[in-house]
């Protein structure tokens, strides 16, 4: 595919795009698919589909240390994905990109490794109030473990961080700060950075949880300054059950293994074993090298079309969901903060986000509806539950108009 | 009328509808029309769990029939729980028990029975059955 480089995408890109991947053309409930479902997955463009079969096709063979050709462009191709992703997010060496099974693992993999070896009783981690569950239920584990206290930093009435309390629960006591850097529920981009710098100063080590950004916007972890950076590729369009953690090289060398198994082990003996180098010490067992590859595909497929202009078109639909949305009186967005990702949380008066995510569905939109893992956020905000449209650059202005008409259907149904 | 006498009248009232608009007008008028349950059986035990909606479910025994009322934030699970209500209250525990739902399959809520945190509409059924089989226990014991 061959593309102008503009500043946004244009409607023959957009045609372009959308022919690449297979599944926007299908239909559901006799609807032509309108998927609005990017933050839970994105969806896959035909080069992803067709890196998996060609790598089981052609290439399929355990990584490292086999002396057989096929093993060895297996392990190529493997580690070439391994710096494709140490550019994509700017690390300085490809060892400190981890693959992990996704955000949720690699999150898990700090908790336990760097957090048994660096809480202890009576230490504070900072986390928000908008925090996914899987941001939220590792640190909980590790506190009752260690008898370590979790700090959770509140918002503002827009969504955006109290940036004031955030600076008032730093303290001494405070070891890691663990972060979103954007919100799956309400959008909300939060200041990596600046919360990285507050971090650093009083000494905590930082984790900025990835899951929901790198689709959506240049990630460079270096300007930002984390110590920790995660994950997921099945919101970057790459496959499921693949991810990655990004670890400071000192960090990661000063953390002791995750799991114990082959491939993270240098030399073993029934006495006493010694562990490989990074980022091999953090990855036991046969890798998911499959879906590394199909990952590295769908990097490629993001670098050719561009983050920038990716990003500036999803800006341009979430302007312009926000305003037809605003437009209509009885709709309520949930999460306004200036700073956002190109996804809008909802209500439609007092009608149940369930019961109008069942008539959205039958109209062939494919939104969320619920607390999307993150209940004490919507306990905070007082509601049960929002209905949540999440766009990608493959969406058009179009499908959001369908939206704003499923929504004057739903109130037909229930007002 | 037996349960199975009620789920056929239901799928051939399922059966009129044209569209899935009808379907759904028709299980949101049901869920309006919920019989309301007395406040003091809306509390935490009576709760379904695995529902994206709230859905309280709560059972009276009479020693011989088992009497169920529902209620949920949700209209269209209020609908689903009515018609559940319909097909299996005031019936004994056995019946219960030895009934079928493979009505919920054949009026098209199909969508609605995946295991997913979609209304819970599995497990308000778990639920019902698993009333019908503590009463039964109890009857027994009585005996």
């Amino acid at each position: 595919m061959s593309l102008n480089l503009q500043e946004t995408i244009t409607q023959p890109d957009l045609e372009k795009i959308r022919a690449d991947f297979p599944i926007l053309s299908r239909k559901v409930h006799n609807r032509p698919l309108v998927y609005f479902d990017n933050a839970a997955t994105t969806q896959k463009p035909q080069v992803v589909i067709d890196a998996l079969v060609n790598y089981y096709t052609s290439l399929n063979s355990n990584v490292h240390r086999g002396v057989h050709y096929l093993s060895q462009q297996a392990t190529i191709a493997f580690e070439e994905v391994r710096k494709k992703l140490q550019q994509f997010v700017n690390a300085r060496f490809s060892h400190e990109i981890v693959y992990t099974r996704g955000c949720t693992e690699a999150i898990n993999l700090v908790a336990s490794s760097w957090g048994r070896a660096n809480i202890s009783a009576g230490d504070e981690i900072l986390i928000s109030t908008l925090e996914h569950h899987s941001n939220i239920v590792p640190w909980q584990m590790l506190c009752e473990e260690k008898g370590a206290v979790l700090r959770v930093c509140p918002l503002l009435s827009d969504g955006s961080l109290d940036m004031e309390a955030f600076a008032g629960l730093l303290g001494p006591k405070t070891k890691l700060v663990s972060i979103a850097h954007i919100s799956n529920t309400l959008g909300t981009i939060n200041p990596v950075k600046e919360i990285t710098r507050m971090a650093h100063e009083k000494g905590a080590t930082v984790l900025i949880d990835g899951a929901q950004a790198l689709s959506h916007m240049k990630v460079d972890v270096q300007d930002i300054g984390c110590d920790f950076y995660t994950f997921s590729a099945h919101k970057v369009y790459g496959p499921m059950g693949i991810g990655g953690l990004y670890g400071r090289e000192e960090v990661l060398d000063a953390m002791p293994p995750y799991q114990g198994g082959g491939e993270m082990i240098k030399n073993v003996t029934f006495g006493k074993t010694t562990y490989n180098d990074l980022p091999f010490k953090f990855e036991a067992g046969t890798p998911n090298v499959g879906d590394v590859i199909g990952f590295g595909a769908a990097l490629d497929y993001i670098n050719g079309i561009g983050i920038e202009r990716i990003a500036a078109w999803e800006h341009e639909l979430l302007a312009y969901a926000t305003e037809k949305l605003s437009a209509d009186p009885m709709v309520r967005i949930i999460g306004t903060a200036p700073q956002k990702a190109s996804l809008i949380s909802f209500l439609i008066g007092d009608i149940h986000p369930f019961d109008a995510g069942t008539i959205i569905d039958h109209m062939g939109i494919a939104v969320r509806t619920g607390t999307h893992c993150t209940q004490p956020l919507l306990d905070s905000l007082g509601i049960s539950g929002t209905i949540r449209a999440s766009f990608a650059f493959y969406n058009t202005k179009e499908e959001i108009d369908k939206l704003a008409e499923a929504i004057n259907k739903v109130k037909e149904f229930f007002l | 009328m037996k349960i199975e006498e009620t789920t056929s009248v239901i799928v051939s009232e399922f059966e009129n509808f044209d569209d899935w608009m009808d379907k759904y007008n028709y299980l949101i008028e049901l869920g309006k029309s919920l019989p309301l349950i007395d406040e003091k059986h809306k509390v935490e035990a009576n709760l379904i769990q695995g529902c994206q909606s709230r859905v309280w479910l709560h059972a009276d025994f009479d020693g011989t029939l088992v009497h169920f009322t529902a209620d949920s934030d949700a209209v269209i699970t209020k609908g689903i729980a009515n018609l559940l209500i319909r097909a299996f209250s005031g019936h004994t525990p056995q019946e219960i028990l030895d009934s079928s739902t493979d009505f919920l399959n054949e009026i098209g809520l199909t969508e609605h029975l995946s295991p997913t945190r979609s209304n819970g509409m599995l497990s308000m059924i778990k639920q019902i059955k698993m009333y019908a089989l503590v009463f039964k226990t109890k009857q027994s014991m009585g005996n």
